[in-house]
């Protein structure tokens, strides 16, 4: 398994430069202009001007080596500078089109805000979908499987734009219990303000959590009960063994690849950020970062979020095929 | 802070004196918060251009002078606006002298100088640095600064309006000293100071997260003592139009929210909440639809597609466009998508009033009016209701951007074509595709691949020069420009064109009101190409608590924000 | 019983090779009849169906007639689902919307769930193709979702508009676009549960008999990963109805007077406090459509594994 992790990690290189010039040519490719957001009261003479001083219409090959060659060579150095203090020249930074500052401060300034918010749901999102997903299955069509099924299906039917706004009628406006807008200068430092930060963030979350335990527990259900089936839950039955110990241990760890799948598949999308729940609660993380970048066709923000997301894609990818292992001695991949 | 409420309450107490109001300390009303559902990517105007980040940054760095909410110029920073009359504009109309009022400082304690404000100029006008506002410094050949309170600045060729430059949010005045080593390609390194700029303005920014929120506290040299009220500012960004209406007027958690583009029937009901009051004020913002003059049928090769090379098969015909906008119930169209916040509209220039044309022709809709035209045209009535002449079916393409008013307007506007036997296909466009000027797109307006289109424009000030020759024939987009070019609908005409050269070259206020009518003339009720809908007004809502709003469309919305206090 | 069953498989398994498959769709079928929730979403479902297909015969009035003195109107005998902000007819808007939203998310999701098992299938099982294709499926996940579908508008709308009509060109860059962005998550579960499969001792033991790889896929693979592809198959049904409305507010999707039920929804959103009902249709349209095939396929797969159809 260790030489199966190193040769894929060595893989990784290639891929994820080829992934990063694939993204590089559908960013150039699509339809963007770092002008077309400003008002039309400015003349298409100073918006070439504008384009120009961006370097926007260099050539596509020189502008994917530039950027490649800003995020590994000249951040790092940036970073040794400003951990160790070193005292490396430091050429022309990563630059945003919309702030003309460096892009990965501002994607290290959104980081804070994505992880309470989309990391908090998605480990909430975990921990009602696992239990659920087992109950539901071990009693299928119990009562709780059919509300535990119904609420999963109308969570993931409807979609998040609905929920966030149905939420804040309800909470904010009406009850006024939680602010309805995200304080992303809020700072934590007692019990109070914590207190704050955990109202904030309740409605954001719980929508998010909503969605993603709805996904999750279904693919948990479905599999439990494919394994709950098989001879070896008999066997293991026969042996005399609890029907904790059956279920919890043999079914459950034979039940999690498709889970740890979907689990490792979504763990990536937690850094980028939950796009429309973001722009609901204006918690303004990632995802609106990224989106932002889009509109205002920002090409070196969209392309190095997308890449970082790439970097994580292949690196969970890979962590679930070795966590596939550990659940499943018998599968091999040499 | 005890430090600072020593030189506040000094600096107050002198003011009693000159003002004879009662010492009312700086900052005594705590925190203001204000959203804006775009949010501020930068606080330096002149490297965006956006409006919420001219609007933002307008709380810290002021021009010269601005407009205030009836469109008139008001000293800032300077003693009194330069005109003919006072000799701050010299008789050739080449020169004009700015004199800056004695004793402002910036927000950092030292002098504000004409240095700054020719550094701004040159600034601007470096060709690396791609400002956003360099159109506001054409024509100028120098600036001289004989004194630390003069500026001069000189005109290659004579400036009839010269209150572009230095003169409303677009063109504030930055630091010399902050900002003289970014001139050009370095623009883009000194983020410190584009997120930080030194400003003259009642704030001072205490932390700027791009794209996120602004944090500011009151500016302790700000010239007008006990100014400005709030000791701090939270500026949000972000979200949606419906959002901010709701925080301001539902839930009361923002005190001022911006641009509220929401259906009238939606802020009606959010300022039920009690919390807040929605506030509107007119500008020059027209809602159009523009004709496309050119064929945009897929059949032509591209590059003579949508060119003048081929002129529209249906469209080019005087008397269907004027039918087309005979049959749009404006009125209705306000009232759907406006309410308080629009007008109908014939004119292209609808403000000033002075520049406003006596034009109320298409104001009454009148489908049997336009079912004759369309009759005298040509087009029959076909079997299914749609017209047709040889053959041939009258429909039309009809884009525009993405955006829940615009969609019910292509919606009516559909309703009341189709009562005439006019059929319309409808497409709407990502807005930053959409206005966005990618030449490889087929979806930008300036490509205008459709029959008409629907979006707003405006102009900056209130002269309309600019924005009335936009529709020369040189201005046209097409292949060899790139597809960059502001006359969006082909209009192409000589005696335009010559009206035009000579608008330029009139000083006199009275000729030029009159050319700019005959120009807006031609291009709405004479020609038709331009078919105006809706004059918008802008809503935005403010806490009822918030005292001193001043709603202003001519600069930026926050230009009196030294002014807003809490009512008690 | 188990036991009984089992002897009545068994017996099953000597009959005559010709009438086991006609028993067997039998079996499935008779399965499938006694699942009442497979029985109640079957019948919703095609209820929602005929709903919409006959649905814009009956009811003949114009959803996008724009009737401005009747709008904002609540439930009432000329209008039973009420008037919108134009007066348009809200009923016959969510039956004609039903229409694109069901043929969209059946299309695109079975589009999705076959791309996605077919790669998810062949990576699993043929251990040289797995890198390959688990390093394409990294690629799709990772391309920014916005960028590509305008980058497969610019591309693709006007050659497909020109060879199958304005509405048949957009319904195929949309059905494609939402199916080629969506498969990658069925792939890759798919392919886990087939790597797991593989090393099985029934999977082993028709190995060694020399089952050729076809005849492994079809007979012992698949259908041993049904139920995750039966949840992928749902799931993508609502996300297919949802992405649809976000499509078109980049001009990808349908012409913006063109009804879809997630389009209906999102329009209503800013005046849920006015008129809640405007959204409550459209979502409760989506929520039952989603929830009936989510039981249609429980039933199914109950009735398609012979270890659960014994119980």
């Amino acid at each position: 398994m260790l030489t199966y992790t190193i040769r894929r990690l060595l893989l990784a290189i290639p891929t994820l430069l080829f992934i990063s010039f694939v993204i590089f040519a559908v960013i150039k490719l699509s339809p963007s202009d770092p002008t077309a957001n400003l008002p039309l009261t400015i003349p298409p003479e100073v918006r070439e001007k504008i384009r120009e001083s961006l370097g926007f219409n260099e050539p596509f090959i020189v502008q994917f080596f530039l950027w490649l060659k800003q995020l590994v060579v000249t951040e790092p150095k940036v970073w040794m500078n400003n951990a160790f203090g070193t005292e490396f020249e430091i050429g022309q930074r990563m630059i945003s089109y919309q702030t003309r500052s460096p892009v990965l401060d501002l994607i290290v300034q959104r980081i804070p805000q994505t992880l309470w918010v989309v990391g908090t749901s998605y480990v909430v999102g975990v921990l009602i979908a696992v239990p659920i997903g087992i109950i539901s299955a071990y009693k299928q069509y119990s009562v709780f499987d059919q509300i535990g099924t119904f609420i999963a299906m109308i969570g993931f039917s409807v979609p998040t734009f609905f929920t966030g706004v149905l939420m804040i009628l309800f909470f904010s406006v009406n009850l006024g219990w939680f602010p309805s807008i995200y304080d992303t200068t809020h700072v934590v430092e007692d019990w109070s303000s914590f207190l704050f930060q955990v109202k904030q963030m309740i409605m954001p979350t719980m929508v998010l959590a909503l969605f993603n335990a709805a996904q999750i527990s279904r693919y948990m259900r479905s599999s439990m009960l494919d394994n709950l089936t098989q001879d070896y839950v008999r066997t293991a039955r026969a042996k005399g063994l609890t029907e904790k110990t059956v279920v919890l241990v043999h079914v459950l760890r034979n039940s999690m690849i498709p889970v740890v799948t979907v689990i490792a598949l979504n763990l990536p999308s937690v850094f980028g950020g939950a796009l429309i729940t973001e722009q609901v609660f204006q918690v303004n993380g990632l995802g609106q970062l990224l989106i932002l970048a889009i509109q205002g066709g920002d090409v070196p923000t969209v392309q190095t979020v997308t890449v970082i997301f790439a970097v994580l894609i292949v690196l969970f990818n890979l962590i679930a095929d070795v966590l596939y292992g550990v659940l499943d001695p018998r599968i091999r991949y040499d | 802070m005890s430090k600072l409420k020593t030189l506040l309450l000094a600096t107050a107490a002198s003011a009693v004196a000159l003002t004879g109001a009662f010492a009312q300390e700086r900052g005594r009303d705590g925190e203001v918060k204000i959203i804006y559902w775009q949010a501020p990517s930068i606080l330096n105007p002149y490297l965006s251009g956006g409006t919420k980040d001219i609007e933002s940054a307008s709380m810290v760095v002021e021009p010269l002078a601005r407009f205030n909410q009836d469109g008139e110029l008001v000293p800032y920073l300077v003693d009194s606006i330069p005109t003919l009359e006072n000799g701050g504009i010299t008789a050739d109309n080449k020169t004009v002298t700015w004199k800056i009022t004695d004793g402002i400082k910036w927000s950092d304690g030292t002098p504000f100088t004409s240095a700054d404000v020719a550094f701004t100029a040159e600034y601007c006008r470096h060709p690396e640095g791609g400002c956003a506002q360099s159109a506001k410094f054409d024509g100028i050949d120098k600036i001289e600064t004989p004194d630390p309170l003069t500026v001069i600045i000189k005109y290659s060729e004579p400036k009839y309006v010269p209150y572009s430059a230095f003169v409303g949010g677009q063109s504030p005045i930055i630091q010399k000293a902050q900002f003289q080593e970014c001139l050009g390609a370095k623009a883009p390194e000194c983020t410190d100071a584009n997120f930080g700029p030194i400003g003259t303005g009642p704030f001072v920014v205490t932390s700027f997260k791009p794209n996120d929120v602004i944090t500011m506290k009151a500016n302790e040299n700000y010239r007008e003592a006990g100014k400005p009220a709030f000791a701090t500012v939270t500026f949000k960004g972000g979200g949606s139009a419906e959002a901010s209406g709701r925080a301001v007027m539902e839930t009361g958690e923002f005190d001022y929210g911006w641009n509220l583009q929401l259906a009238p029937s939606v802020i009606q009901e959010m300022a039920k909440g009690g919390k807040g009051t929605p506030i509107s004020a007119f500008g020059t913002l027209i809602e159009r639809i523009e004709m496309n003059m050119t064929d945009p049928s897929p059949s032509l090769p591209e590059g003579e597609r949508a060119t003048a090379k081929h002129p529209h098969p249906i469209l080019s015909d005087e008397k269907v466009r004027r039918a087309l906008s005979m049959a749009i119930d404006r009125p209705l169209l306000v009232e759907i998508g406006y309410g308080q916040a629009g007008r109908p509209a014939c004119n292209l220039v609808n403000a000033p009033i002075a520049y406003k044309s006596d034009n109320t022709g298409c104001l009454v809709q009148d489908i049997e009016g336009a079912k004759k035209l369309l009759d005298e045209a040509g087009w029959a009535p076909g079997g299914d209701g749609i017209r047709e002449k040889d053959g041939k079916k009258l429909k039309l393409s009809y884009q525009t951007s993405t955006n829940a008013v615009r969609q019910d307007f292509q919606a009516i506007i559909k309703q009341n074509w189709k009562d005439i036997g006019v059929d319309t296909e409808l497409r709407n466009l990502s807005g930053s595709v959409f206005f966005g000027g990618d030449p490889a797109s087929p979806d930008t307006f300036q490509k205008f691949y459709a029959d008409v289109e629907m979006y707003a424009n405006n102009f900056d000030g209130t002269d309309p020069e600019q924005y009335l020759t936009q529709y020369t024939c040189d201005k046209a987009p097409r292949p060899e420009t790139g597809w960059q070019g502001e006359n969006i609908n082909r209009y192409c005409s000589a005696e335009y064109d010559k009206l035009a050269v000579e608008l330029g070259r009139t000083g006199d206020p009275a000729k030029r009101q009159a050319l700019a009518k005959k120009m807006n003339d031609m291009l709405t009720k004479d020609s038709m190409t331009i078919v105006p809908l809706v004059d918008r007004g802008r809503v935005s809502a403010h806490a009822n608590s918030l005292g001193g709003v001043v709603l202003n469309t001519w600069d930026s919305e926050l230009w009196n924000v030294a002014d807003w206090h809490r009512k008690k | 019983m188990t036991d009984v069953t089992s002897k009545q498989e068994a017996m099953k398994s000597f009959t005559d090779l010709g009438t086991q498959q006609r028993s067997q769709i039998r079996d499935i079928w008779d399965q499938f009849t006694t699942h009442k929730g497979a029985l109640i979403g079957s019948f919703v479902f095609f209820g929602i169906l005929f709903a919409v297909v006959i649905g814009p015969w009956i009811w003949t009035l114009d959803p996008t007639f724009v009737d401005i003195r009747s709008r904002n109107q609540g439930v009432s005998f000329a209008h039973p689902f009420g008037t919108d902000q134009l007066g348009r007819d809200l009923f016959a808007r969510m039956l004609e919307g039903g229409r694109v939203s069901i043929a969209v998310g059946l299309t695109a999701m079975l589009l999705s769930v076959i791309l996605g098992a077919a790669v998810g299938v062949v990576a699993g099982f043929f251990q040289k193709l797995d890198g390959p294709l688990m390093r394409l499926t990294d690629l799709f996940l990772a391309l920014p979702l916005l960028p590509l579908l305008l980058v497969i508008v610019t591309l693709f709308r006007e050659p497909l508009a020109a060879s199958f009509g304005p509405e048949g060109g957009i319904f195929i860059l949309m059905v494609s676009a939402i199916g080629i962005t969506s498969w990658m998550q069925t792939a890759r579960i798919v392919r886990g549960d087939v790597l797991a499969l593989k090393e099985r001792d029934f999977v082993l033991a028709a190995r060694s008999i020399g089952t050729p790889s076809r005849r492994m896929i079809t007979r012992h693979v698949l259908p041993n990963v049904l139920s995750p592809i039966m949840v992928s198959a749902t799931l993508g049904i609502a996300n297919a109805i949802i992405t649809e409305s976000a499509l078109s507010f980049l001009g990808l999707g349908f012409p913006p007077d063109f009804p879809t039920w997630g389009r209906l929804l999102f329009d209503a959103i800013p005046y849920m406090p006015q008129y809640p009902m405007w959204v409550v249709w459209p979502g409760v349209a989506i929520s039952l459509t989603v929830l009936s095939v989510n039981y249609m396929g429980d039933g199914l797969r109950d009735a398609l594994d012979p270890r659960q159809r014994s119980r």
